[in-house]
C-alpha cells in the first residue's frame, strides 16, 4: 500500500511536467479473421469491424488521456483469411506493437502465443470463450477479456434458479462448439441445482439461414421438435452455430421461455446496456462507427483500455512494465458494468459480470445476490482457483 | 407503501399522507406549501426560529408522528428547529422532489426535463439550478413558484457543475462531449468550452475561486483548472472512475472520491499531489460494492462524509487521521448529500430506495427516512 502510493504521488509530478515532451508511442495490433459468420436472425448479423470498433473507440479515450500524459496510441488492424497463417500476421503486427487484441479461434490463438513468447509480446484474447484456453492450453502471455463459456452459462444458471425456472429442457446443435456450451449448461445446472429433464439434439442437416418461404416450414418443425417433453419450465438451447436457436421463441410445443443461444442470452455487453454510465460510452461509440455496441466490440474496448490503464498507472509504454502492473494485484479496469474488473491471476481471465439480454433489453445481471463467495462474487462465474487445471507457463 | 423510517427504528409508523411516490403530493396540498414559500421569501431575512410548540400544533398531521418517542425527544432536544427547504433531483422520475427539513414531509414535486441529475442554488438563493441531461442544458427553478422558468445553455448531458463565489459563472461538467462548458449566469449565455479528459463529472471550485477542479471517469484524472486563463495547469492521476471533489474550507486539500477504485484521494491543491487516501472496509462487505461518490465536509474542517454507493452506507471520516470512524447505514445506494446550513443534519439521496436518509451531525446517527421520486440522485439545500 505505501509503495503503491508512494508511487502514486511520484506519478503526480511525472504526469506534470511530461506534458511538454513529444508524446511516447503505444502500438496496439488488432488480429482477427476474415470470415463472417452468418446468424439466423439478419439483424444479428455482424458488421465487417465487429470487435476492432470497439478497439478503435478505447483507442480515442486513451488518447485523450494520453494528451495529459505524453502518451499516444495506434491502432494497426491485420484480418486473416481461412486458410491463411495467423502467426505470419501476428509476427508483422508484432515488428511495431507491444500488445495485440486478437478474435482467433482457440487453436490459431494457441499457435500465434507459442510463436511470440519469446519476444515479450502481450496478447489480448477478445474473442475465444473456449474454457481450454484458460485451462489446459492457458498461456502466460495472453490475457483474456471474452468470457468463458462456463462463466456464460454460470450467468445464465444463476438467474433461472433465482428465477426458480429450475427443470430445464436442454436442446443441443450437433457442431462442436454446441457441444461445449451444452458442458457448460449441464455445469451450471449442476452447480446451481436445477435439473435437466429432458436433452434433445438438433441435427444440423445442411441449408440456408435465408430462403424466401422459410417461417411457414419453420413454425411447422418447432412445435413437433419439442412436443412430448417432460414437464418443464425452461427450455434452453446450445447453438454457438446459428442453426436452430432463433427459430425456438414462441414456437416450443408448451408456452415455455427460451434461454441460452435465443431468448435470454448471456453476454458480456450489450447495444441495450445503459446502466452505470454506459450511456456516454455507447454515445461515443455510435457516433464513431454509426453503428451500435457488440460483446465482441465491448471485450476489444475493454482489452485496449486495460493498457491504458496500466500506461496510466505505470506512466509508461514499456511492455514489460505494463504487463507486469496489469498481471500484479494492484490493476483493476472500470468499464461501465458497476464494478471493477480484476484479473483472476491464476489464469489471466477478467473478471466481470455478464448480462443477459433478450436483443431489446437488459433483463438482469449476474453474478445473481445471494451467490456467495469467499474472494470475488464475480468468481461464482466459471471455474475457480481450486478447479483450475492452468498452470501459467 | 414502503416505511419512511429507518430500518433501525424498532417500530414504523403507519405511513404520512402523500408519502410513496414523488407525484402523490401534489401543488393542492396548500397549508403546508405556503408554508415552505414564506420560508424561501424570508430565507435571506433574520427569521425568529419557531418553537417546538408552535411546530406541534401549526400542523394536524405532525400529531401522529410526534406520538413516536424518538422525534419528540429530537424535537424537543433541538430547541431553535430551524427549517429549510431540501430539493432532490429524481434521476428516472424526471422531477424535483422538494423537502421541508422541519415536518421533513415532501411539500412539492416539481416537473423537470429528462434525467435530472446535479443541482444546487444560485449565490442569490432565488434559483435552483438542475442539469437535465438528457435534454442537454440546466434548467431553472425559481425558488419562490418552485416552477421551472428557464434553462441555460449547458452543452451536450450536463452532469455536475460548479459556479464561483460570486455566482456569475457556471462551470458545467459535459460527460458526452469531454468538455467543461463555461456559462454567464447573468445573461445566460455559453462563454466558451474547456476540453478535458473522457466523461467529465466531479466539479468544484477553490474558496478562493481562482482554481476549478473537474474529475474526468474514464481519463481517471483530476484536472486543475485556472480559472482566470480557463487552462489546465495540472492533472493528477487518482484512482478509477472520479466522481466527486470537494475542498476543504480552508483550501488546504481537495478530495476526490474514485467509485471503481473504491477511495478518496486527497490531493494537495498547491502541489498537485495525492498527498493520502482514505480507504473503506466494512465487514461482511465484498470490496466491489464500496464505491464513494458524495462528499461532504463540515465548515470546521474536522468530519467528512462519503457517500458509500451500493454499500448503502456513509463513512464517517476523521479528517485529520484521513481514518473511517463509524460507518452510518443509509438507503439503497447513496449518492449525493447536502448539509442543512446549520449543520444540524445531512440529508443523503439513495438511489435505489427511493428516498433520502436525514443523518443527525452532532449524533452521527439516521433519524429518518423520506419517499421521494424515483433515483433520487441529487440535493441542494436553499442557504
Amino acid at each position: 500500500m505505501i509503495r503503491w502510493l508512494a508511487g502514486l504521488i511520484g506519478f503526480g509530478l511525472a504526469a506534470t511536467s511530461a506534458l511538454a515532451a513529444e508524446p511516447a508511442l503505444i502500438g496496439v495490433g488488432y488480429l482477427g479473421v476474415a470470415a463472417p459468420r452468418s446468424t439466423l436472425s439478419l439483424i444479428a448479423q455482424p458488421a465487417e469491424n465487429d470487435g476492432v470498433a470497439g478497439a478503435r473507440l478505447a483507442i480515442d479515450d486513451n488518447n485523450t488521456t494520453g494528451k495529459f500524459l505524453g502518451q499516444r496510441f495506434a491502432l494497426e488492424e491485420r484480418r486473416v483469411k481461412e486458410g491463411e497463417d495467423p502467426v505470419q500476421a501476428a509476427t508483422a503486427l508484432a515488428e511495431k506493437n507491444g500488445f495485440i487484441i486478437t478474435d482467433l479461434p482457440a487453436d490459431a490463438l494457441l499457435k500465434v502465443s507459442d510463436a511470440l513468447r519469446d519476444r515479450g509480446t502481450l496478447l489480448f484474447n477478445a474473442g475465444a470463450i473456449d474454457e481450454r484456453l484458460r485451462e489446459a492450453d492457458c498461456r502466460a502471455n495472453v490475457i483474456h477479456t471474452a468470457p468463458t463459456r462456463a462463466m456464460l452459462a454460470d450467468a445464465l444458471g444463476q438467474y433461472l434458479v433465482w428465477k426458480k425456472w429450475s427443470r430445464w429442457l436442454l436442446v443441443v446443435g450437433s457442431h462442436d462448439e454446441d457441444k461445449l456450451f451444452a458442458d457448460a449448461l449441464r455445469r451450471a445446472a449442476a452447480r446451481f441445482g436445477a435439473k435437466i429433464v429432458q436433452e434433445k439434439t438438433f441435427e444440423d442437416k445442411g441449408g440456408a439461414r435465408r430462403t424466401d418461404s422459410g417461417v411457414t416450414l419453420i413454425q411447422r418443425q418447432m412445435p413437433v421438435f419439442t412436443q412430448g417433453a417432460p414437464a418443464y419450465d425452461v427450455l434452453v438451447a446450445a447453438d454457438e452455430s446459428e442453426v436452430f436457436g432463433g427459430y425456438l421463441p414462441y414456437r416450443t410445443w408448451d408456452p415455455r421461455p427460451v434461454a441460452g443461444s435465443a431468448g435470454l442470452v448471456p453476454r458480456s455487453w450489450d447495444a441495450s446496456q445503459d446502466q452505470w454510465g454506459a450511456i456516454q460510452m455507447q454515445n461515443r461509440f455510435v457516433k464513431l462507427n454509426s453503428r451500435r455496441m457488440t460483446a465482441l466490440d465491448m471485450q476489444a474496448w475493454t482489452a485496449v483500455r486495460m493498457i491504458g490503464e496500466a500506461t496510466s498507472r505505470t506512466n509508461s509504454g514499456d511492455v514489460t512494465k505494463v504487463t507486469d502492473f496489469i498481471k500484479g494485484p494492484d490493476f483493476s479496469v472500470a468499464a461501465f458494468k458497476g464494478t471493477r474488473l480484476t484479473l483472476r491471476d491464476w489464469n489471466l481471465q477478467l473478471r466481470q459480470p455478464i448480462l443477459l439480454v433478450d436483443g431489446r433489453m437488459v433483463v438482469s445481471v449476474s453474478p445473481q445476490e445471494g451467490f456467495l463467495h469467499q474472494v470475488s462474487e464475480l468468481d461464482t462465474l466459471g471455474y475457480d482457483r481450486p478447479e483450475s487445471k492452468c498452470k501459467l507457463k | 407503501m414502503r416505511s419512511s423510517w429507518h430500518r433501525d427504528d424498532a417500530a414504523p409508523p403507519p405511513p404520512l399522507a402523500g408519502e410513496g411516490w414523488g407525484e402523490g403530493v401534489s401543488a393542492s396540498d396548500s397549508p403546508r406549501e405556503e408554508r415552505a414559500l414564506s420560508r424561501i421569501a424570508s430565507c435571506d431575512a433574520m427569521r425568529p426560529p419557531p418553537q417546538a410548540g408552535e411546530v406541534k400544533t401549526a400542523r394536524g398531521q405532525m400529531s401522529r408522528i410526534l406520538a413516536t418517542p424518538l422525534l419528540v425527544t429530537l424535537i424537543l432536544a433541538a430547541a431553535p428547529a430551524h427549517a429549510f427547504i431540501a430539493y432532490v433531483s429524481n434521476e428516472k422520475s424526471n422531477t424535483v422532489t422538494v423537502i421541508d427539513t422541519d415536518s421533513w414531509t415532501v411539500t412539492k414535486t416539481i416537473k423537470v426535463g429528462q434525467r435530472p441529475r446535479g443541482i444546487d442554488f444560485t449565490r442569490d438563493a432565488k434559483f435552483v439550478m438542475v442539469a437535465v441531461g438528457d435534454d442537454d442544458t440546466i434548467q431553472m427553478i425559481d425558488a419562490k413558484t418552485q416552477s421551472v422558468v428557464d434553462s441555460l445553455p449547458s452543452g451536450p448531458d450536463p452532469e455536475l457543475f460548479a459556479q464561483d463565489a460570486a455566482g456569475k459563472i457556471l462551470y458545467v461538467a459535459n460527460e458526452n462531449d469531454n468538455t467543461v462548458t463555461v456559462i454567464d449566469l447573468e445573461k445566460r449565455v455559453r462563454l466558451g468550452d474547456i476540453q478535458v479528459g473522457v466523461e467529465p463529472e466531479g466539479m468544484t471550485i477553490s474558496p478562493d475561486g481562482k482554481t476549478l477542479i473537474n474529475t474526468s471517469e474514464t481519463t481517471n484524472m483530476a484536472h486543475f483548472i485556472d480559472t482566470a486563463s480557463r487552462q489546465i495547469v495540472a492533472n493528477v492521476l487518482v484512482d478509477a472512475r472520479p466522481r466527486f471533489a470537494e475542498f476543504k474550507h480552508d483550501s488546504s486539500e481537495v478530495w476526490v472520491s474514485s467509485e471503481i477504485g473504491g477511495t478518496v484521494s486527497i490531493i494537495d491543491p498547491r502541489k498537485h499531489e495525492v498527498i493520502g487516501k482514505v480507504t473503506f472496509e466494512i465487514p461482511g462487505l465484498r470490496k466491489e460494492a464500496i464505491q464513494p461518490v458524495g462528499i461532504g465536509m463540515t465548515k470546521d474542517d474536522k468530519t467528512a462524509f462519503v457517500a458509500l454507493g451500493p454499500a448503502n452506507r456513509i463513512a464517517v471520516v476523521d479528517v485529520a487521521s484521513r481514518k473511517v470512524t463509524k460507518y452510518l447505514l443509509v438507503g439503497q445506494r447513496v449518492w449525493h448529500m447536502a448539509f442543512t446550513p446549520d449543520e444540524k443534519y445531512l440529508l443523503t439521496t439513495n438511489g435505489v430506495s427511493n428516498d433520502v436518509s436525514v443523518i443527525d451531525v452532532a449524533a452521527q446517527k439516521v433519524i429518518k427516512t423520506i419517499q421521494v421520486g424515483e433515483l433520487p440522485w441529487g440535493i441542494a439545500i436553499a442557504p
